[in-house]
């Protein structure tokens, strides 16, 4: 009973066009706004201007991008694998997950902007308190997906299971875990756009390199241009992440749109 | 000496009583049919059998024993099928099988020869949301049987099947019966469905669920094969108006 769908990706891409059209005609605005004003270019840049910036600035954007990526992924890696952990522990002892829940409520009620300059203080300039902030800021989106995911386990599979005579670990396996992999995707996806962020923010208190030392020393030198060229190479990098996640997500979650079968 | 038993066996969940000491006893090969209204807690008895839920007083037996926590000789088809949407329908069909320690390559092996007649071969690399209602619960039977469990325990297994495809399956099950001498309880509100298929039939009230009647089918097997006779017809009539009288009160 296959049906026959429309082909996904010339609908997505139709998808995007609107979008596309309403930031270029954004952009637009803004460059005939700053040209018919006569504003300063240092306080407004045309877009233009920014263009401009990053293609004359691109081996230094280049150079400084790398350890914000760098950071990003660092930190990234590290809150999947503990929130990973952490879960199916706490999957497996719901006493701990109930004692242990109002904790990582708490360390998400931190303000990143008093927490990011102590952690500087504590761990140095180095790669280190930069993992940390991003690892701090991406972990409990996940940790909460991947919990509520495995309690939305349908109860009759693991009755099934059970009676099947499965283990408690065979559940989790067969059951429990891929019927998180939805809600983790979801919580994925809104921990990407706060990991560049949170790097940026913590190379911008305290760091050698970094897109977030490159805003630093513009706003000092008063180059906004400079500035926003940073900032679209942020946004840029924090789309690609997103858009890598998207497609993780449609391989990894194939059962729920199968109609491009192998 | 029975081969299942339950006895007295009553439960409530919250203030809602569900079954009112339920009594069943099942010979070893035997078949029978528990019938009775939508909502009665038919699927509630299938559900403390395999331990989902747990009786509050009652004992059951199986093969003289009080049932293991893990118990290895049911095999259980759910009401709704329960297929696991991430796996594809070769995975899903050897779960059971899997779980049971058996490699996986084994596993296949020993279901695909029955792709055929449930009508699932040529869709084994398929997702479940890529099947229709009837090909899911023909699926969700062939995952039950392929494990060869001395005791079947189906919850309306025919019962989202066209019907056509149901007589098909009815009649497959009738001769694997046959072969293999599964003890039997199949859950069913279709009367046509329990003489056909049964060496007895229990008609619960509705809820709470007692049993109210037990009656056996003394009909000459196989019954699917040819058209049903007189005598099925009567004990059809029979048990619609020991229903009709339940709904009635
Ligand atoms: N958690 C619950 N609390 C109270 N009543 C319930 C609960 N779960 C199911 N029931 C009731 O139990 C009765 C029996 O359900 P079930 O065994 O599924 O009936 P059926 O005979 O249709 O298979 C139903 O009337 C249902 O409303
Ligand atoms: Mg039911």
């Amino acid at each position: 009973m296959r049906h026959p769908l429309p082909r996904r990706s010339g609908k997505g891409l139709a998808r995007g066009i609107p979008t596309l059209l309403s930031v270029a005609s954004a952009f637009v605005l803004w460059e005939a706004y700053v040209r018919l004003s006569g504003i300063s270019a240092l306080v407004l840049p045309p877009p233009s201007r920014v263009l401009d910036q990053i293609v004359q600035n691109r081996a230094l954007l280049w150079d400084n991008t790398l350890p914000t990526l760098h950071a990003t992924f660092a930190g990234f890696a590290l809150s999947l694998s503990v929130a990973f952990t952490l879960s199916v522990v706490l999957d497996f002892l719901p006493r701990l997950r109930k004692a242990l829940f109002p904790i990582f409520v708490i360390s998400q009620t931190l303000p990143l902007v008093a927490i990011a300059p102590l952690v500087v203080l504590w761990f140095g300039f180095e790669l280190t308190p930069k993992v940390l902030l991003v690892a701090l800021v991406t972990f409990f989106p996940m940790l909460v997906a991947l919990v509520d995911g495995y309690a939305s386990t349908d109860p009759d599979i693991e009755a099934l299971m059970r009676s099947m005579g499965a283990t408690r670990g065979q559940v989790f396996r067969a059951a429990r875990f891929p019927s998180a992999m939805p809600y983790f995707f979801a919580g994925l996806r809104i921990s990407i756009t706060y990991a560049v962020v949170a790097a940026i923010f913590a190379e911008y208190v305290g760091a050698r390199a970094g897109l977030g030392i490159v805003i630093l020393n513009a706003k000092n030198s008063f180059r906004p241009d400079l500035m926003l060229a940073a900032v679209v190479i942020s946004s840029l990098l924090t789309l690609a992440l997103f858009g890598a996640a998207a497609l993780l997500q449609r391989i990894v979650l194939r059962w729920r749109n199968p109609e491009g079968r192998a | 000496m029975s081969y299942l038993s339950l006895q007295d066996v009553s439960l409530s969940l919250g203030d809602t009583a569900i079954l009112d000491r339920v009594s069943m006893s099942l010979d070893k090969g035997e078949f029978v049919s528990v019938l009775g209204p939508s909502g009665a807690g038919k699927s509630t008895i299938l559900r403390v059998l395999t331990g989902s839920l747990a009786a509050q007083s009652g004992t059951i037996t199986c093969a003289g024993q009080p049932l293991a926590r893990r118990n290895d000789r049911f095999a259980f088809m759910p009401q709704r099928d329960a297929l696991l949407p991430w796996r594809r329908v070769i995975d899903n069909l050897t779960l059971g099988l899997e779980v049971q320690g058996m490699t996986r390559k084994a596993a296949r092996a020993r279901v695909m020869p029955h792709l055929a007649e449930f009508g699932l071969d040529g869709f084994e690399r398929h997702y479940p949301a890529e099947l229709s209602g009837g090909m899911r619960q023909r699926a969700a039977l062939l995952r039950t049987v392929v494990q060869e469990r001395a005791v079947q325990l189906l919850d309306e297994p025919f019962g989202a099947l066209d019907a056509l495809t149901r007589l098909q399956m009815q009649r497959w099950f009738e001769q694997r019966w046959q072969d293999a001498r599964w003890t039997t309880l199949l859950i069913t509100h279709d009367v046509r469905e329990a003489v056909a298929l049964s060496d007895r039939i229990y008609v619960l009230s509705r809820r709470p669920a007692r049993v109210i009647a037990d009656i056996p089918v003394p009909l000459p097997r196989p019954r699917l094969a040819r058209a049903p006779c007189a005598k099925a017809h009567a004990l059809e009539a029979q048990i619609l108006d020991i229903l009709l009288h339940q709904t009635g009160e």
